[in-house]
């Protein structure tokens, strides 16, 4: 069973989130008022992360398959288009208004802050929304004009 | 700029960082993928045979983190200052800008980076420069 060891890497993750600081909406705000007293806390993060990613996904790169014999799934996608810069922007509006990316929100909802719940289920019906609007454009690029 | 030398945490930030750079590592050499939250939660919205199994534990491993953290040392509080409307808007942003920017600060911001895609880099730019916008705004000029 494979699934213990995706448990386990989430939580080393959402360990990760809370250790850092980044779990905490206060925090990440802190960070991302650059007006105001500047907490330059989420720049470490980001440094410690890459710089252990860095080596990590140099040597995963190389391989054809993971440890655990599984298929590398990692993305070779390299162009930047509107979608994808748009994409990055509604997201930052989102992250800026309350402090919360779907990780640390994530891990506040398991320590039981009903705001996490508010924003997290909002967050899915925004993805539902998405998958929508996909499949509305896609019915209507198949139909002969 | 003003550092908020009250607030900075370099120590704990670093050690937090490298536990998840460690976790994506961990995700891509073991497993074979992309430790991207948003796209993990995403695929649980369109269950598919085989696809779903691997994204419920993942996720049950965020959620099981703060428990697990608490039965070593407590907990840090944490903050949220955002009330309903706002954590709404937030959430339906977040929800659907990961989808359409295809990533989040994991997939985009630790994963990519680390593998130096320009396509990660050009989406972490555009969240950063949001996030930092908005905040300027909410706080400085609309507050």
């Amino acid at each position: 069973m494979y699934l213990l060891a995706y448990f386990a890497v989430g939580l080393l993750f959402g360990l990760g989130l809370i250790a850092s600081g980044m779990a905490n909406p206060a925090k990440v705000l802190g960070f991302l008022d650059l007006a105001g007293p500047w907490d330059p806390s989420l720049a470490l993060v980001m440094a410690g992360a890459i710089a252990v990613g860095v080596v990590g996904f140099a040597i995963a790169a190389r391989r054809t398959h993971s440890w655990l014999g599984l298929s590398m799934r990692l993305p070779s996608n390299r162009t930047v288009d509107r979608r994808l810069l748009a994409g990055g922007l509604l997201f930052g509006a989102g992250w800026g208004l309350a402090g919360f990316c779907p990780g640390p929100a994530l891990v506040a909802l398991g320590a039981g802050y009903w705001q996490a719940g508010v924003f997290v289920a909002s967050m899915l019906v925004g993805m539902v929304v998405y998958e929508a609007a996909e499949s509305f454009g896609a019915l209507r690029t198949l139909k002969p004009s | 700029m003003q550092i908020d030398w009250a607030q900075f945490t370099p120590w704990a930030a670093l050690a937090g960082g490298v536990l998840i750079g460690l976790a994506s590592v961990a995700f891509a050499l073991g497993l074979g993928r992309i430790a991207g939250i948003s796209g993990i939660v995403a695929g649980l919205l369109r269950p598919q045979k085989g696809d779903f199994g691997w994204r419920i534990a993942f996720v049950g491993g965020l959620l099981a983190a703060p428990l697990i953290y608490s039965l070593a040392t407590p907990l840090p509080a944490l903050r949220i200052d955002a009330g309903v409307p706002l954590l709404v808007a937030a959430g339906l942003l977040v929800g659907i800008g990961t989808r359409y920017g295809s990533g989040c600060t994991s997939g985009h911001g630790v994963c990519g980076l680390s593998r130096f895609s320009p396509r990660s880099l050009a989406a972490t730019l555009a969240f950063m420069a949001a996030g930092f916008t908005i905040v300027f705004l909410t706080r400085h000029v609309f507050s």
